[in-house]
C-alpha cells in the first residue's frame, strides 16, 4: 500500500471497486485503485482505452453513470469520503474543491448559449456560494479569458461555442475551470482531440497556470509522452488497477512492471529505430476478468503464482510502487 | 455450412442452436428491460390470440353476424354478457373479438404493401440524393404527404365501393410515403460512411449496395415504426368505419361499433365505451411493443462480448 | 528499410497539379470554396512507403479520397501505372478499383456493422473473382490468417470486437484483390500505441511479402519516422516539404515542419535533444475557406519576412530529394 503522510495530502484514493451492471452480469472494472494526490502536485494516470482512467475520475465526482455500483474502497478528499457524502456535501466538493476538464470540448460547451452565459453561469454557483454582483462576475470571467491567452475577452464572452475552433474552446474550457479558486484540477485528456501543434499548445497552458495557481492536477492521457511532459508523478493503470507508481523522471528511466515496459516500447520513437512487437492479446472481458494478476494473460513472464494471486503494489525505493511479483522477487 | 467448416478448419464455432439461443436471450434481455414494453406485448399477443381463436374463444360466436334477440337487447353488462349487448341483443364482447380479426387483417395488409414499397423508393432516392430520380421521388412523396391522411383516405374510399378492401386500398395509399422519408434521411447519412464507400472502392453493384450495405442498417427503425403502425392503422381503419367507409354491417367494426353505439347514447353507453376502450388498448399495446423493439434493435453495449 | 532497388524507382502514381474544392455558398456574389486541395504535386514510386503528414484541415484526407474517386478534382491529374484516372471511382475501370485500395481510419464505421466478418470479406473476393466460388470460404479464412487472426472470427460480427480486430479485417479487405497501391488513411490513429505496434508491424510485413506501395496518411511524425521511405508534409491544401526519411528528420528545412517536430510528446531524453529548441507553436490553423494570402503559413511562422505576406512561395530543391515552399531557400 502507498503509504500516506495526512498532511499535505489532498485526495486519496484507496482500494476502490467500481462494478456496472450489464446483460452478462457485472462488468468488474476497477479492481482496486490506489491514487493520491498532493498539494500543489502534478499526477498523470496512463492507460489504455478501456482501463478504466475515466470511470476513476468520475467516482471521485460522484458522476458514475446509473447502473454503476461500489462495492468497495474509500476516496478521501481531504479526510472525508466522498462515496459516502450527503448530496450538499458533494456540491460543496464541485463547486469549490474540484473541477474538470474534458476531452472534447465541443461537447462540454453547451452550443446553444453563448461563451459569456455558460462561464457566468459557473461563476455564479461555484466558489464559497456568496452573492456576487453582475460586474464582479464578468470581471472574473474577463480575466479567467485572459489567463488562457485568448485576446479580445468581451468578444469570446458574446459568441457562441460554433463559433470557435477546437483550441479556443479548449482553452475557454480551462477558463471556466481556474475562473474560481480549486484545490484540485482534473484533465480527462484535454489534448487528445486537438491537432499537435494545438495540443502542444493547451498543454503548456495548462501546466502553466497549474503551477502559478498552486493548484493539483490529475491528468487523465493514453499518451506516456503527454504524461512525461506534464506530470511530477505517474500512475500507470492496467485493467482497472494501478500497475506502477513513480516520480516522472524515475520511471522513464527505470520502468518495471511488464506493461509498462510494453506500452513504452510501443510508442514510436523520433530517433527512429524502428517498431517494437506491441503488447500480445487486448485488454480483458470486464465480466470474467482473469485471475490473479489481470495482466497475465498478456504478460510475458507470467508465472504461476501470477495466474492465482493478485500482486499488490509494493514499494520498490523511492517512493517507486510496482505491482508484480517478479519485481518484488517473490516468484 | 457450419458442419463443414467445423470439420475442415477446426473453427470452434458454436452450433447454430446455441447461437440462436444466444440471440434470443439477449434480445429478450434487451426488449424485457423496461416492464411496460413486457406489458405491451401481452397485449398484443392477447389481441392476436382472441383474433386467431376468436370462433373459440367468443362466449357468442353467432353474435358477430346477422343475428337479432331483442330479447335482450340493450342488456348492462353482466355475467353473462361481459360487455353488454347491444340495439339487436348482440354480446358486444363476442363481436369486439371478431372485429379485431378485420382490424389486424386490415393493419397486417397494409403494411405488407406499403412497407416495401415505401422502403425501396426511400433507399433509392436516398443513395442517389440529388440526382433526378431523388427529386422526382421525394416531391411525389411530399405531395402525398403534405395532404392530411383521414383525408386522403376519406376521399379515395368515398370514391370506390365502401367496403373492407377498398377501405385498406385507401389506407395503403397514405402510408407509404412515411416509410419513404423515414428510409430516404437514414439512406442519405448512410450513403456517405466508409463502409459504403469501401463497397463502392471495391466495385460492388448498386443492388449490392443498396440492399446488402444500406437495408440491413436501415431495419431497425423500419420495425420499430411497424410495430408502432399496426396500432395507427387499426386506428385509421375504426376512423373509416366509423364513418361507414369500412367493413359493412353486419360484419362487425370497431370504428362501426363506436359510431353505433353513439345513437344510444347515454343510455347504452357500454355500446360506445367498449369498443373505444378496445381501440385504445389495442394501439397502446402496439406502442409499447414499438419502444421495446427499438430498445430490442439497437446496437449498443450488450452486444459486445 | 530505405533500400530502394532499381525496379522499384518506376513511378506508380504521379499526382500533378491536383485541386480539389468544395463549394460552401457566396459571399457578395463570388462564390467561396473551401480549397481543401490546392495545387499538389506529389510522385510516390513502386514499392515505397511514402508518408504524407498533416494537421486537420491539411487536406491530406482530401487528397487521398481525391486519388480514391471518392470526390473528383476540381483540376489537375491523377496517373496511376501511366493512366489518366483522374475521374469519379464510378467511372474508372474494375482493374483499377482492384489495383488501388484503402484502408480508412475509423474502424468503427468502415466496416458494416450488419454484416458478418465472412460477409465483409466476401465482397472484394466475388466482385473481382479472385477465387471460385466454392474455395471463396478458404479463401476467407487464408485472408483472416493472413492478418494473424482465427478461423472462427468469419462468424463475428465488427460490432463484438476490439478496435484492433476491426482495423485487421478492414486491412485483410484492403488486400483481398491483391492491390498494389494501398492507401493508408490514419490506420492506427484510433487505437492504443500497443496496438497500434502490432497493426504497423503486420503492415510492413505485408508491404515485403506482397511487394505493396503505401500511401500512409497519419499525423504522427514519429510513426513516419520509423516506417516511412520518404515522408511529405500538408498544410492547409499545399504540400510544405517533401524528403527521404533520414534527410527530413536529420535537417527539417520548413518552419511548419519544425514547429510540429517541437509539438510532439516524447518519451526520452535523446528524442528530446531532436527537437528543435527554438520554435514554439502559435497561433491557430486558419479556416480553408479564408487562406491568408501570400505564404498561408505566415500568420504562424516565427522566421515571417516582407515578402511571406503577399508571395505564394514555390517548390524548391534545397538538396537532392529534398523539395521545401519555404521563401527561406528561394
Amino acid at each position: 500500500m502507498i503509504v500516506n503522510n495526512e498532511k499535505d495530502c489532498i485526495l486519496d484514493i484507496r482500494n476502490l471497486h467500481v462494478w456496472y451492471r450489464t446483460y452478462g452480469g457485472f462488468a468488474e472494472v476497477l479492481d482496486g485503485v490506489n491514487l493520491m494526490v498532493k498539494k500543489g502536485e502534478k499526477v498523470g494516470l496512463v492507460g489504455e482505452a478501456g482501463c478504466g482512467k475515466t470511470t476513476t475520475m468520475r467516482s471521485v465526482l460522484r458522476i458514475l453513470p446509473e447502473n454503476a455500483v461500489v462495492p468497495k474502497g474509500e476516496i478521501l478528499f481531504h479526510g472525508q469520503d466522498i462515496l459516502k457524502m450527503k448530496s450538499q456535501e458533494i456540491n460543496k466538493v464541485r463547486t469549490q474543491g474540484i473541477s474538470m476538464i474534458f476531452q472534447e470540448p465541443s461537447a462540454a460547451l453547451n452550443p446553444v448559449f453563448t461563451i459569456g452565459t455558460q462561464m457566468f453561469d459557473v461563476i455564479r454557483y461555484s466558489g464559497s456560494g456568496k452573492a456576487k454582483s453582475k460586474d464582479e462576475i464578468k470581471e472574473l470571467a474577463v480575466k479567467a479569458i485572459r489567463e488562457v491567452y485568448i485576446p479580445d475577452p468581451e468578444r469570446i464572452l458574446k459568441s457562441y461555442p460554433g463559433q470557435l475552433s477546437g483550441g479556443m474552446k479548449q482553452r475557454v474550457c480551462i477558463a471556466m475551470a481556474i475562473v474560481t479558486d480549486r484545490e484540485l484540477l482534473i484533465a480527462d485528456e484535454p489534448g487528445t482531440s486537438l491537432d499537435v501543434t494545438i495540443q502542444d499548445q493547451v498543454h503548456r497552458l495548462l501546466r502553466g497556470l497549474v503551477e502559478k495557481k498552486g493548484m493539483s492536477l490529475i491528468m487523465i492521457t493514453h499518451s506516456l509522452g503527454v504524461a512525461r511532459e506534464m506530470t511530477d508523478r505517474i500512475y500507470v493503470m492496467y485493467a482497472g488497477s494501478i500497475v506502477e507508481t513513480a516520480e516522472t523522471k524515475v520511471l522513464f528511466k527505470d520502468p518495471m512492471h511488464p506493461y509498462t515496459l510494453g506500452l513504452l516500447e510501443s510508442v514510436p520513437r523520433l530517433t527512429g529505430g524502428g517498431m517494437a512487437e506491441g503488447i500480445y492479446g487486448r485488454i480483458p472481458n470486464y465480466l470474467s476478468p482473469p485471475q490473479g494478476c489481470r495482466f497475465h494473460p498478456r504478460c510475458r513472464l507470467a508465472a504461476e503464482r501470477c495466474f492465482e494471486e493478485k500482486p499488490p503494489l509494493m514499494d520498490v525505493g523511492e517512493g517507486h510502487y510496482v505491482a508484480c511479483f517478479w519485481v518484488q522477487g517473490v516468484i | 455450412m457450419n458442419v463443414r467448416v467445423q470439420s475442415k478448419q477446426g473453427v470452434p464455432a458454436l452450433s447454430f442452436s446455441a447461437r440462436v439461443k444466444s440471440g434470443v436471450k439477449k434480445n429478450w434481455y434487451k426488449f424485457s428491460r423496461n416492464k411496460l414494453s413486457v406489458v405491451g406485448l401481452i397485449i398484443v399477443l392477447l389481441i392476436v390470440g382472441a383474433a386467431v381463436l376468436a370462433p373459440v374463444i367468443a362466449p357468442y360466436p353467432h353474435h358477430a353476424g346477422k343475428f337479432v334477440d331483442y330479447a335482450n337487447a340493450g342488456t348492462a353488462p353482466c355475467a353473462k354478457y361481459w360487455f353488454g349487448t347491444d340495439n339487436f341483443g348482440r354480446d358486444i364482447f363476442s363481436r369486439i373479438i371478431f372485429a379485431f380479426r378485420g382490424a389486424l387483417y386490415m393493419a397486417v395488409l397494409v403494411l405488407a404493401i406499403a412497407v416495401p414499397v415505401g422502403v425501396f423508393l426511400g433507399l433509392i432516392a436516398g443513395y442517389y440524393q440529388g440526382s433526378f430520380l431523388d427529386t422526382v421521388i421525394m416531391r411525389v412523396t411530399d405531395i402525398f404527404l403534405s395532404v392530411p391522411p383521414l383525408l386522403l383516405a376519406l376521399a379515395i374510399a368515398a370514391v370506390l365501393k365502401p367496403n373492407l378492401t377498398n377501405a385498406m386500398i385507401a389506407v395503403t395509399v397514405m402510408w407509404w410515403p412515411w416509410y419513404t422519408r423515414l428510409v430516404y434521411g437514414m439512406a442519405t447519412s448512410l450513403r456517405n460512411e466508409y463502409f459504403v464507400k469501401s463497397a463502392e472502392l471495391i466495385g460492388a453493384g448498386r443492388l449490392h449496395i443498396l440492399f446488402r450495405e444500406i437495408l440491413p442498417n436501415c431495419l431497425s427503425p423500419i420495425f420499430t415504426k411497424m410495430a408502432l403502425d399496426v396500432g395507427w392503422v387499426i386506428l385509421i381503419g375504426a376512423s373509416l368505419s366509423f364513418v361507414g367507409l369500412g367493413e359493412q354491417p353486419p360484419t362487425p367494426a370497431l370504428g362501426q361499433m363506436v359510431s353505433d353505439g353513439t345513437r344510444y347514447m347515454p343510455d347504452l353507453w357500454w355500446m360506445t365505451v367498449f369498443p373505444s376502450l378496445a381501440i385504445a388498448v389495442t394501439i397502446l399495446g402496439f406502442n409499447l411493443m414499438g419502444d421495446g423493439i427499438r430498445d430490442m434493435m439497437a446496437k449498443g453495449e450488450y452486444d459486445r462480448e | 528499410m530505405n533500400s530502394i532497388t532499381a525496379a522499384a524507382e518506376e513511378t506508380i502514381l504521379r499526382v500533378q497539379n491536383l485541386k480539389t474544392y468544395f463549394p460552401v455558398g457566396k459571399s457578395g456574389g463570388t462564390p467561396l470554396f473551401v480549397k481543401a486541395v490546392d495545387g499538389v504535386n506529389l510522385t510516390v514510386k513502386k514499392g515505397e512507403i511514402m508518408g504524407l503528414v498533416g494537421e486537420s484541415g491539411s487536406g491530406k484526407s482530401t487528397l487521398a479520397y481525391t486519388v480514391m474517386g471518392i470526390y473528383s478534382p476540381t483540376e489537375g491529374s491523377i496517373i496511376f501505372k501511366g493512366q489518366d484516372i483522374s475521374v469519379p471511382s464510378s467511372r474508372r475501370s474494375l482493374s483499377v478499383k482492384k489495383d488501388l485500395q484503402i484502408v480508412f481510419q475509423d474502424p468503427g464505421s468502415s466496416l458494416n456493422p450488419r454484416q458478418s466478418v465472412r460477409q465483409i470479406l466476401e465482397l472484394p473476393l466475388r466482385v473481382h473473382r479472385i477465387v471460385d466460388r466454392k474455395n471463396i470460404e478458404e479463401k476467407v479464412v487464408e485472408l483472416l490468417r493472413m492478418v494473424e487472426l482465427p478461423p472462427h472470427y468469419m462468424y463475428k460480427s465488427p460490432v463484438s470486437m476490439g478496435g484492433g480486430e476491426r482495423q485487421m479485417i478492414s486491412i485483410a479487405r484492403a488486400l483481398a484483390t491483391n492491390p498494389q497501391f494501398v492507401i493508408l488513411d490514419e490506420p492506427t490513429s484510433a487505437l492504443d500505441v500497443s496496438i497500434q505496434a502490432k497493426i504497423i508491424n503486420m503492415l510492413l510485413k505485408l508491404q515485403e511479402k506482397k511487394e505493396l506501395t503505401y500511401l500512409f496518411i497519419t499525423h504522427d511524425l514519429s510513426l513516419m519516422r520509423n516506417i516511412a521511405t520518404r515522408v511529405t508534409i500538408m498544410y492547409l491544401g499545399k504540400i510544405c516539404e517533401t524528403a527521404p526519411t533520414e534527410e527530413f528528420f536529420r535537417s527539417p528545412l520548413h518552419p511548419y515542419t519544425r514547429m510540429l517536430l517541437s509539438s510532439i510528446p516524447v518519451v526520452s531524453e535523446e528524442e528530446e535533444e531532436l527537437k528543435p529548441k527554438k520554435v514554439v507553436s502559435t497561433g491557430e490553423i486558419p479556416s480553408p475557406v479564408n487562406v491568408p494570402p501570400g505564404c498561408s503559413f505566415h500568420l504562424r511562422c516565427p522566421e515571417r519576412r516582407e515578402v511571406c505576406m503577399e508571395v505564394d512561395p514555390w517548390m524548391v530543391e534545397a538538396e537532392p530529394g529534398h523539395f521545401v515552399r519555404c521563401h527561406l531557400y528561394s
